[in-house]
């Protein structure tokens, strides 16, 4: 086997749209893989296929070398899937979910005991083991799920959004777990995120995926390094004035890279520091007031904009409402 | 899956069902003081006012198999049903994504509800016998419980068809309202059968809930309306039948 998890083509179409759509992925074995993009991208759908929770459209994908749609049974008993919403039982205790869960998963009696300890000692939850997880806090949840979806020593792991609606500190916090556990249980973990950061300091690759597709794939450092250089973003008083400066730009020949929003131009180029005056000059060579000037090292923001032509927060409003919209239609 | 492995997986969802009911103790004392209501006001009430054709008197007696019936059809339903609460607050996944039969998650959450509604079934049983209603034989006790088990397997069977159907918790509340209140009424749980007309015959006929109750009077009190014999056969049935409903249209089920 010499992937984790392979998929080729892998589509899943709904009614009207294409969730994901033909996207082929190859996760080598005890890697720390991310997908990143906003929400409705279909990094959950693409999840849900690899967990087996919804049967793929087209295309196949194999986890721990065992397909998906053929050996269903196989691929459940191999991975761990921790969820966006909890999945907890919360009128048991924390200990009664782990124990529930290692049955379910064939552990005996003695394994039970001894990986329950175990996982509870991984995110620390020792000593609120046997309270009922209704007194838990987000963050503790988190943590327990995280420990169940280990507890029947899964080689693949799946983490949705495993720090969704959390603290920044409990956020940190589930970071080193994530870490921890990659390196010390040697799990390969798929996770999904739409937050920068959190691809950025975990992920040993990154997949970038929006409307369905995959839009680059490397590692968090190549992924900044390919956009070439620093960047520099332009703030314009007149988004009339956006098309223009660009046209300017790129008849000088001076950056690497030239992108817009609606009132912003981000430049790439190499030594920004002491390109900044030369691209201020043109500016008022091509009579464009520029209200204000950033220069910062590229993050993964500017690599999702290259390559999606805008921020991830920018489309997070409409697609929440349109999952809101989704969940009130699906409740009729 | 090997056998060894679904008797793990029957018993692991029963025990979770233990667990639940036994932090639940509010609910227990709320689901045994309906029927002890009835029981204790109904059954003075109607013994004051009525008597049976033939010179038996109508009292609480009569109507203690009929309330047993009747928790044992709410816990029952319930039990099936709260498939609804583990998919609104999410466990649903944890155990559609086990590498389990899920014809074997359902049955061990049937038996897991079967207990909870027999724990309650006997707790009115011996409560009733305690204000001094008189029960034909030990044996017929445990017939008793044995038709307990069976109806309840039915009405568990259907909960869980019905959850497995239901989109959403409001559906739950509509159903519970239209479902349960006919059951319990055309029953004979609070009148004898034995002259309906026949409008009412036929829906009483057609109730499974009758044959319980009728099944349940012939073991505790000694006579019934429906020969003992029919009430079983349909019993057994109508259990196989929703048992096996239930478990299908759960294994369909997406969380």
């Amino acid at each position: 086997m010499l992937y984790a998890i392979e998929t080729s083509g892998i589509t899943k179409r709904f009614d009207e749209t294409t969730a994901v759509n033909k996207i082929s992925i190859s996760v080598k074995p005890g890697e720390l893989f991310g997908l990143l993009g906003p929400n409705g991208a279909g990094k959950t759908t693409l999840i849900s296929m690899l967990s087996t929770m919804i049967e793929p459209s087209g295309g196949s994908a194999l986890v721990w070398g065992y397909n998906v749609m053929k050996d269903a049974d196989a691929v459940r008993q191999n991975i761990g899937v921790v969820f966006q919403d909890t999945t907890l039982d919360d009128r048991l205790t924390g200990r009664e979910n782990l124990d529930l869960h290692g049955r379910l998963y064939g552990l005996d009696g003695i394994t039970r005991k001894k990986r329950i300890k175990e996982v509870l000692s991984l995110v620390e939850l020792t000593e609120r083991a046997d309270a009922i997880v209704k007194t838990y806090s987000g963050g503790m949840m988190r943590r327990l799920e995280i420990a169940r979806g280990l507890m029947h020593h899964p080689h693949v792991l799946f983490l949705d959004e495993p720090t969704l609606g959390l603290d920044p500190q409990t956020r940190m916090h589930i970071w080193d777990y994530i870490k921890k556990l990659n390196k010390e249980e040697g799990v390969t973990i798929l996770l999904t995120t739409h937050y920068m950061e959190e691809a950025d300091k975990l992920c040993d690759r990154i997949a970038i995926i929006d409307n369905g597709q995959i839009v680059a794939l490397d590692t968090p450092q190549d992924l900044k390094n390919s956009l070439g250089g620093d960047v520099i973003t332009l703030g314009l008083g007149n988004p009339g004035d956006v098309d223009k400066l660009c046209n300017s730009y790129r008849k000088d020949g001076c950056a690497n890279i030239i992108t817009q929003n609606q009132n912003e131009v981000f430049i790439t180029v190499n030594n920004g520091e002491r390109q900044i005056p030369h691209i201020l000059l043109l500016a008022s060579q091509a009579g464009i007031p520029i209200i204000s000037v950033s220069l910062r090292k590229p993050t993964l923001d500017d690599v999702f904009i290259h390559y999606t032509g805008r921020a991830i927060r920018d489309k997070e409003v409409s697609v929440m409402e349109e999952v809101g919209y989704k969940m009130r239609s699906r409740r009729k | 899956m090997t056998l060894d492995r679904a008797a793990q997986t029957v018993y692991t969802m029963w025990l979770r069902e233990m667990i639940r009911f036994s932090r639940s103790k509010s609910r227990i004392i709320g689901a045994l003081a309906t029927p002890l209501f009835f029981l204790v006001i109904l059954g003075t009430g109607f013994s004051s006012a009525f008597q049976v054709r033939g010179g038996g008197t109508f009292d609480k007696g009569y109507l203690a198999p009929g309330l047993i019936g009747m928790s044992v059809l709410f816990a029952s339903l319930m039990g099936g049903v709260s498939i609804i609460w583990d998919r609104e607050f999410g466990f649903l996944k944890e155990i559609l994504i086990a590498p389990v039969s899920r014809f074997f998650v359902s049955l061990g959450k049937a038996i897991g509800g079967v207990t909870t509604a027999m724990i309650q079934g006997i707790l009115i049983m011996i409560i009733a016998w305690l204000i001094g209603i008189h029960y034909v034989s030990f044996w017929g006790v445990l017939a008793g419980i044995a038709v307990m088990f069976i109806s309840g397997i039915g009405f568990i069977g259907l909960g869980i068809a019905i959850a497995s159907k239901i989109e959403s918790h409001e559906g739950f509340q509509m159903v519970m309202s239209f479902l349960t209140m006919p059951l319990v009424l055309l029953s004979g749980a609070f009148f004898p059968i034995s002259n309906l007309p026949a409008w009412l015959k036929i829906l009483v006929y057609l109730n499974p809930l009758t044959y319980g109750v009728e099944a349940l009077r012939y073991c505790l009190l000694g006579n019934s309306t429906i020969p003992v014999w029919q009430s079983i056969i349909v019993l057994v049935i109508f259990s196989i039948a929703m048992i096996t409903l239930g478990g299908k249209l759960f294994g369909k089920m997406r969380a």
